[in-house]
């Protein structure tokens, strides 16, 4: 026994915790089935679906250079938004969040693991997506990759903070079913993949005060025009802020 | 000991106590009594409202990974992702230290090597709780949380576990535990807690605990025989004064109080006259649990 205690020598260093943390929670988004389909399957489908259809046409280039960077966005909100979510609810069901609280990493380094567990999946789902779209013939303005990146992050931060938020009020049955519903809608319906003009005139003046219709849309000036709309990254600043906030206040540790 | 100010843990909620290191320090207490609670407020997880607690001579809630570090947990819920293989999770859990335990001699030691590619949500009772235990563990605390250690556990891992804890009480590791089970608590602690009802009624060791008596009210069970004999015995005469007889049913009998070997030679004189052979004799001493049940009542709550 005296061999395996030994002196207590302090913990991990802080970068050290959470390069760990997020390391083995991008390894268990990857093994997670379920997860895999709704972060590259289902996007990948839609951007076939999108390519082949002529739902797109008219809007100033090819099919799948509108389309790519909306599937892109979908890409952000399946990782941070549905995934995450539910991954953190039944984590905090079962109280892992309570335990790795109590080691070193602490609850900042539970959310800092978290953030870069999406962030790494995120740039996965980039290279996946990006080659496909290329076989496709995406052309991306050169330029656009490092604004178009930072969107990403960004769009990537407003939904993981709602998918915390929504993870941390309610139970993990029910943040499963608001994260995948919410993924649907948004998808289908929030300016994300299909832009605001080709959506019901009613839902026109809404999408682009949503995350999504505000990331989708940045993405597309983005990659499309080298252009970054000021408005879209102002929605989503708002949103990660008020969410974040939110989350920050009403997060339920257990 | 080393210092931990003199003290390692002071609750205060109606509830005061101190955890010294190389103790084994238990709270004792029926479910509900507060003993997580009062767990969960040291180790930080809940914020107190009132009180003062000193965990290593600092306040648990604004604790820093350098006090987390040095402070074990195990949860009652275990706290275990279901997903999780045993051996990566606790790979992963050793990486949050410095200089943590070897984890294949941990592994091993508590015979998680047995299922260490199992998935939790696949693993027995037992097998979590020595998995959540090896996850407290593995960073070499100097105090040790442990909510309901003994919960699931079939005898061999229960003694296994027993002996790694002793062990680790040995090396001066500061442990404090909660239990219902009053065999657990005079099995391992050098220092008893009896919480009822949010605050701790009785302190002691153990074996202070078991000559106290703690109130005239209740019914001091010193020592207890049972036996099985024929139904409806009178047994007027036979007993010294004080002890108490009761048939709990028909042929089971039970006398408590003050027993002597004098009382033992006049009943089982009285037996021979009467060619009387009870199928079975049991004499018990006082235990913890008759303690507990004195202090906190016999009522279901």
């Amino acid at each position: 026994m005296s061999k395996l205690l030994s002196p207590n020598a302090g913990p991990a260093s802080l970068p050290r915790r959470i390069m760990q943390q997020g390391r083995y929670e991008t390894i268990t988004m990857l093994r997670n089935g379920e997860q895999l389909i709704l972060a590259v399957v289902l996007p990948l489908m839609a951007l076939v679906g999108l390519a082949v259809t002529p739902l797109l046409d008219g809007l100033g280039g090819s099919r799948v250079d509108v389309a790519t960077p909306g599937i892109l966005a979908l890409c952000a909100m399946s990782t941070a938004f549905t995934g995450q979510g539910i991954a953190t609810g039944f984590d905090r069901r079962y109280g892992v969040l309570r335990f790795l609280s109590t080691t070193p990493l602490g609850r900042g380094g539970l959310i800092a693991g978290k953030i870069l567990a999406v962030l790494v999946v995120l740039l996965l789902q980039v290279l996946v997506v990006g080659a496909v779209a290329g076989l496709l013939g995406w052309q991306p303005r050169l330029e656009a990759w490092l604004p178009g990146l930072g969107l990403l992050v960004l769009g990537a931060a407003a939904f993981t903070a709602l998918g915390l938020l929504v993870a941390g009020t309610v139970r993990p049955e029910a943040t499963l079913a608001i994260t995948n519903l919410l993924w649907i809608l948004l998808g289908a319906l929030g300016g994300i993949v299909v832009p605001a003009d080709r959506l019901p005139t009613l839902l026109q003046g809404l999408v682009h005060f949503l995350p999504s219709g505000a990331l989708g849309q940045a993405l597309r000036d983005a990659f499309l025009w080298g252009s970054v709309p000021v408005p879209a990254v102002l929605v989503l600043l708002l949103w990660t802020v008020l969410a974040g906030a939110a989350a920050i206040r009403w997060f339920k540790w257990n | 000991m080393a210092s931990l100010d003199g003290k390692m843990l002071r609750v205060v909620s109606g509830l005061s106590l101190v955890a010294e290191r190389g103790q084994v320090t238990a709270l004792l207490g029926a479910n509900g009594a507060g003993k997580t609670t009062t767990l969960e407020c040291a180790q930080g997880l809940q914020k107190r409202t009132g009180g003062n607690i000193s965990l290593l001579g600092a306040d648990p809630d604004t604790a820093g990974a350098d006090l987390r570090s040095r402070v074990g947990v195990m949860l009652q819920d275990g706290g275990l992702p279901p997903s999780a293989r045993p051996l990566p999770l606790l790979r992963h859990v050793a990486g949050m230290y410095r200089k943590p335990m070897n984890v294949d001699a941990l592994v091993e030691r508590l015979g998680i090597n047995q299922f260490s590619r199992t998935s939790v949500r696949r693993l027995s009772g037992g097998q979590k709780q020595r998995l959540a235990l090896a996850a407290a563990l593995v960073g070499n605390p100097e105090i040790l949380f442990l909510d309901e250690p003994s919960a699931g556990l079939d005898p061999q891992s229960r003694q296994m576990v027993f002996d790694l804890i002793a062990e680790l009480r040995d090396a001066g590791m500061g442990i404090v535990l909660t239990t219902h089970l009053m065999d657990d608590a005079e099995r391992l602690a050098d220092y008893v807690y009896i919480i009822d009802g949010g605050h701790n009624v009785v302190e002691g060791t153990v074996a202070e605990l078991l000559r106290h008596d703690h109130a005239e009210d209740c019914t001091i069970t010193d020592r207890t025989l049972y036996f099985d004999a024929p139904g409806g015995l009178n047994f007027a005469g036979v007993l010294g004064a004080g002890l108490q007889l009761t048939e709990t049913r028909s042929g089971s009998y039970s006398i408590t109080g003050a027993i002597t070997p004098k009382d033992l030679a006049s009943l089982t004189a009285w037996w021979a006259e009467r060619n009387i052979m009870p199928a079975s004799l049991r004499l018990e001493a006082r235990s913890l649990e008759d303690v507990f049940l004195d202090i906190s009542g016999r009522d279901l709550r």
